[in-house]
């Protein structure tokens, strides 16, 4: 009776599918470009070009998985960074001015969840407006110039956040090059993972994007929690902002704008439930390193860059499709009953009836 | 209470004699199974009630009391002038047309909806306006089970039991290996889910009506409420599976709880109810004693009312 005790193979692996299609998508790479996939060098470059990706990725799960949505992370990069640059460079304030990038991104996701969740308005619409209006912000005030933060490795703050640990110490080259913002993520994920599958607050924001009625009736302080995940999603934005103006050595306005549907995709690909109720950090986690492998792996296979958002958008499509069905017992049943159908097209079918009747 | 109780002719269903009630156990049991399981399970389940549920009885003759309630939407005033009293074990059949209030009503009583203005006393406690709330209810010992709206669809059971409440360490995480134990206690012993495939890690989505409302039945007991409101728990079900619930409030009052119980089909309330509330477009309209009026009689009454109008 394994289908009746309704605990199916995704419950009980925590992001499987997803798991296997990153293996498979490893091989085909590895196939197609050994040169490339073989050696360890873009496996150091994805240590260093992810951690932005898989921050906002998980907290974009937790977002989703709440049945919201949020547009306005790009503009949080976009501010935040401004923020914490300025302050970094022009006033030379280094750690606080990663305290004030960071305070600036939880105010704007507090923003963010203080409308959604008190003043009512769909998140979706909230956050397109907010998106704008942060995106503005840090437009105006930096007047639309980019900062170049030259010389920012001799500082403590580059070293701690982006440095390469091993670089003076070792003579194997890819060792030098890896980055210490891949161990932050690496536990900052990892307390998220426990935070959703763990603890009473990812408890809470499942059973809010389950439904909100039955939240505030077994005594969930929906607005509260709202407020939160989204609180939590302009920290990790912001995060992602330091890190990302860091690695790069620049802040420039528009640099949060390519990772709007990047993350999302990921989050999506990895198995959390565009309907809300269901959300596993695991699979965006993996959804993040297909969407980047994507990119490197097309490449390198010696396909143009043009094919990578193709290939990025179907993978996309598959994937939520597949999910759809993986996880709805009602559709699942009506497409086998439907596929059953076409494959006893004619004769047997009009014998089925006939069973059926008697 | 008394006169049913300790009537012999009416052993609790599931039970062939009256030794839960000796054990000193106030749960029914196994209100989904046909056996009796009363012995085990009912001793299992005094160790795990759960520290707020516990209330000492009081002096107090009514455990909800609403004076003077009103509550609007906007401009649609959709509870007017609403007193009412629950007595300590009193099972109150709250009856009326769609649209009349009734559920606004259990919300309001329940924390889920603040009145517009009015009193609520619990225990012939004055509650203080815009302090109460479900959490709160909860702690006074008041359950709900809705209609449809008790569980989410896409948890596991372990999670629906314990939502809002969960059993976490001080740093607010949950311990699941306890959750899912006492969880499956709850399935066995109170529920009687047995041998039908279902584990604590099944989601609510996998489940039949009637076993969805003997999961958040199971919960309210499990959570030994002194007052059970029930809001058209028989809405989605076939017969047999009303049967069921029929008898669970009857065992609510043999366990010397009070119940409200939300129900369209007359026939149903008229049998168990001590006393019949009537609401209409907001208002309580009159209060029957199910012994003076058949259900014909209160049948054509209740459409009297709607011509009245």
């Amino acid at each position: 009776m394994a289908q009746r005790s309704g605990v199916s193979i995704l419950q009980r692996f925590e992001a499987l599918p997803i798991i296997i299609v990153f293996v498979l998508l490893l091989l085909l790479f590895m196939y197609r470009a050994p040169e490339v996939f073989l050696a360890p060098y873009i496996y150091t470059t994805f240590l260093s070009t992810l951690p932005p990706l898989i921050l906002l990725a998980a907290g974009l799960t937790f977002v989703i998985g709440a049945g919201e949505i949020d547009l306005s992370f790009p503009s949080i990069i976009a501010f935040s960074g401004f923020v914490f640059a300025v302050l970094f460079k022009e006033y030379d304030l280094g750690w606080l001015a990663v305290v004030a990038g960071l305070a600036s991104g939880i105010l704007v996701g507090f923003l963010n969840g203080l409308i959604i969740a008190k003043v009512g308005i769909p998140s979706f619409m909230t956050t397109l407006g907010t998106q704008f209006f942060w995106a503005g912000m840090a437009t105006v005030l930096s007047g639309g110039k980019s900062y170049a933060l030259r010389g920012a490795e001799e500082s403590s703050v580059w070293r701690w956040i982006v440095g390469r640990p091993f670089a003076g110490s070792t003579d194997i080259v890819w060792l030098q090059q890896l980055s210490i913002q891949a161990l932050w993520t690496a536990i900052i994920v990892g307390f998220l993972w426990l935070i959703l599958t763990r603890h009473r607050f990812g408890e809470h924001a499942l059973f809010i994007g389950d439904s909100n009625d039955v939240s505030r009736v077994v005594g969930i302080d929906v607005d509260r929690e709202k407020i939160k995940v989204f609180t939590l999603m302009g920290f990790l934005a912001a995060c992602a902002a330091i890190i990302l103006t860091l690695e790069n050595k620049n802040f420039f306005g528009n640099q949060g704008q390519g990772y709007l549907l990047t993350a999302i995709a990921s989050v999506l690909i990895g198995g959390t439930s565009i309907f809300g109720g269901r959300a596993t950090i695991l699979g965006t986690v993996f959804g993040c390193f297909i969407i980047g492998m994507v990119e490197a792996g097309l490449v390198a296979s010696g396909l143009t860059g043009a094919w990578v958002r193709t290939v990025q958008g179907l993978i996309f499509l598959v994937s939520i499709i597949f999910y759809l069905y993986a996880d709805e017992p009602q559709r699942r049943r009506a497409l086998f009953a439907n596929l059953r159908s076409l494959g006893k097209f004619g004769a047997i079918r009009t014998s089925e009836e006939g069973g059926v009747r008697r | 209470m008394a006169r049913l109780a300790a009537d012999p002719r009416r052993p609790p269903d599931g039970c062939k004699s009256r030794r839960w009630i000796n054990a000193g156990c106030r749960f029914p049991c196994g209100i989904f199974s046909g056996k009796s399981q009363c012995g085990s399970s009912c001793a299992g389940l005094t160790g795990f009630r759960g520290g707020n549920a516990v209330t000492p009885a009081g002096d107090f003759a009514s455990i909800v009391r609403l004076e003077g309630v009103q509550k609007y939407f906007g401009a649609v005033h959709a509870l007017r002038d609403i007193d009412l009293s629950i007595g300590r074990n009193e099972i109150v059949g709250l009856i009326g047309d769609n649209g009349a209030g009734k559920s606004t009503l259990i919300k309001v009583m329940t924390g889920v909806l603040e009145p517009s203005s009015g009193k609520i006393f619990v225990r012939e406690r004055e509650i203080q306006p815009g302090e109460y709330s479900v959490r709160m209810a909860h702690d006074l010992s008041i359950e709900t089970v809705y209609q449809d709206k008790s569980l989410a669809e896409k948890q596991p059971l372990w999670r629906n039991f314990f939502v809002g409440r969960q059993i976490t360490n001080r740093f607010g995480f949950i311990d699941i290996k306890r959750e899912k134990e006492i969880a499956q206690k709850i399935l066995i012993d109170v529920i009687g889910f047995r041998g039908v495939g279902i584990t604590v890690d099944s989601t609510v989505a996998n489940l039949s009506g009637g076993e969805r409302q003997g999961i958040a039945i199971g919960r309210a007991m499990h959570y030994n409420a002194d007052l059970i409101v029930l809001d058209e728990p028989t809405a989605a079900l076939g017969v047999a599976e009303v049967r069921k619930v029929v008898e669970f409030v009857r065992r609510i009052k043999q366990s010397g709880r009070a119940c409200i119980y939300i129900e369209h089909n007359l026939a149903h309330v008229h049998e168990v109810a001590d006393r019949l509330v009537v609401l209409d477009r907001g208002r309580v309209v009159s209060e029957i004693f199910p012994k003076d009026m058949t259900v014909p009689e209160l049948t054509e009454y209740l459409i009297a009312l709607q011509h009245d109008a």
